[in-house]
């Protein structure tokens, strides 16, 4: 393997237009191993763009990206033996049932015993029930659970997840949220994007605020919080917010929540 | 070419073939209506057609098939846009998977899904009185013709399914693949045609492969109709061919 010692993803000078649209226009980021990095942006930032070139769906026009110590633009295929992409919208064949899901991509990546590789998959992210199913009865949040099981398949080091909860509700939020810390518990490196600053603060160990093309800001959550005036000390009554009410009453826990959809939806 | 590219292909075709077998209506909405087309010219106008042979129905298969095949891929279209526009697509692209593979196992699964359709018309036709005294060889030959008639037709339907925006408009470019064998020999003689309508319908495609067809069935020399419904099933798909290869790389580079 390539130098175990680079980071897991490094990008100089990243730029790309779509004809007068200036989307990227010289990003910089670097991504440590088996770190979470989240890329916060407003919708148009060019979030997308910046993963869709790093997964070799797209080439750059100015500007080098490594990915796993492999070049996105002259080394692809090395590229993508190294990643998964789990896009916008999951991506999960509604027609297939989980499993069949689960080991049709096992069997693309070309891993050895497809079947065993999707059980264990489908029991890691309490799928074995549904596994039988086809996607399309699936909640909201199993697809995109079975959605970035999908993108485990094979073990790559280095995982994309392009707004991964955009459009869930909030127990599904939860659950994909424990899906992405438990992956990098096991060391993989995830770069995620995301519109939501909640969702950045929760998971990630770096943040980088990309805006109009450009990275403004790259640091820990302790450091971007540096950059604003000091902490003032005022007096608030903290009420609950709705979404702590409504947690409260159906339960947090996102793991007892999927049963619940999956009983509505059978 | 990658060395996993006829693996993937496989794969990704059985995935496919798969989907056919869980949604058979897309067999039945795709037979329904060249079968209607086949009754109501059969029954309610072919009386009426003087064709100069001896059964209508064995005189309008031809047609019938060319329809069912452009009846046919306008699903092959609806399938590649669906992959295109629900992500799956990306996420084969973003694997270590052969990447023409994805396109592949569409043009494959078109052409069994074609083939199925087809068989299911010949065989209500069987049921209105179709009869050939077609050899082995000549059946061969039909089912040669029609392979190569899917295959070129398959590779105009991947053009609008990886460039379309909406569903309707990934299929409704087979609308005129359906009526253009109305304008052709597969429903009536040509030589009833006024002038200008004749001369295109004696020129388009549609017209040799019938008649080559029908020859075929009934066992006629196929004379020099075959060798121009081979070219233009064979222009067609080369060209269709490298226009969808040159989409099929914009779209993924």
């Amino acid at each position: 393997m390539t130098t175990q010692q680079a980071p897991a993803i490094q990008v100089r000078g990243l730029e790309k237009s779509y004809k007068e649209l200036r989307v990227l226009r010289g990003v910089d980021l670097t991504v440590a191993r088996g770190s979470i990095f989240a890329l916060l942006g407003s919708n148009g930032a060019g979030k997308t763009t910046a993963v869709k070139i790093l997964s070799t769906l797209l080439k750059a026009d100015a500007g080098t990206a490594r990915v796993n110590g492999f070049d996105v633009a002259t080394q692809a295929a090395d590229v993508r033996e190294s990643i998964s992409l789990t896009g916008q919208f999951a991506a999960v064949d509604e027609i297939l049932t989980g499993r069949e899901n689960l080991v049709l991509v096992a069997r693309l990546r070309h891993v050895g015993n497809p079947g065993k590789v999707a059980d264990d998959l489908l029991e890691r992210f309490s799928l074995t029930d549904a596994g039988g199913r086809k996607a399309s009865t699936y909640s909201g949040g199993m697809r995109r659970r079975l959605d970035i099981a999908m993108s485990l398949v094979g073990n790559p080091p280095v995982i994309f997840l392009d707004e991964p909860t955009t459009g869930l509700d909030p127990q599904a939020r939860i659950e994909v949220w424990q899906a992405v810390r438990e992956l990098a518990a096991r060391g993989t490196t995830v770069l995620l994007t995301t519109q939501y600053l909640d969702e950045a603060e929760q998971l990630a160990d770096r943040i980088a605020i990309l805006h109009e093309g450009r990275i403004i800001v790259n640091g820990t959550l302790a450091e971007l919080k540096r950059l604003l005036p000091p902490a003032k000390v005022e007096y608030v009554e903290k009420q609950p917010t709705l979404e702590d009410v409504f947690l409260t009453l159906v339960g947090a826990d996102g793991r007892n929540g999927h049963d619940r959809n999956a009983g509505t939806d059978a | 070419m990658s060395k996993h590219f006829l693996g993937d292909t496989a794969v990704l075709l059985g995935r496919s073939l798969r989907h056919i077998a869980r949604s058979p209506d897309t067999i039945i909405t795709t037979v329904v209506m060249p079968i209607a087309f086949m009754l109501l010219f059969v029954y309610v106008f072919g009386g009426a057609i003087n064709t100069g042979s001896d059964s209508y129905v064995t005189y309008l298969l031809p047609g019938i098939l060319l329809i069912t095949v452009a009846s046919g891929i306008a699903y092959t279209a609806y399938r590649l846009f669906m992959d295109m526009k629900g992500g799956i697509f990306e996420r084969f692209q973003s694997m270590p998977t052969a990447r023409s593979s994805v396109l592949w196992a569409h043009v494959l699964t078109s052409l069994v899904a074609n083939l199925i359709s087809l068989a299911v018309v010949v065989l209500v036709a069987l049921l209105m009185g179709f009869r050939s005294t077609a050899g082995v060889s000549a059946w061969l030959a039909v089912a040669g013709i029609l392979i190569l008639f899917t295959l070129a037709l398959t590779w105009i339907a991947v053009i609008p399914g990886l460039t379309a925006k909406t569903m309707e408009g990934a299929s409704a470019f087979s609308y005129p693949l359906i009526f253009l064998p109305f304008l052709s020999s597969a429903f009536v003689p040509t030589g009833t045609m006024p002038g200008p309508v004749r001369a295109f319908a004696e020129h388009q495609p549609v017209t040799s492969i019938v008649n080559a067809i029908r020859a075929l069935f009934t066992q006629q020399p196929v004379g020099t109709d075959i060798w121009i419904a081979l070219a233009w099933c064979a222009g067609i798909l080369v060209v269709a061919y490298v226009l969808a290869m040159n989409t099929y790389r914009r779209r993924i580079s």
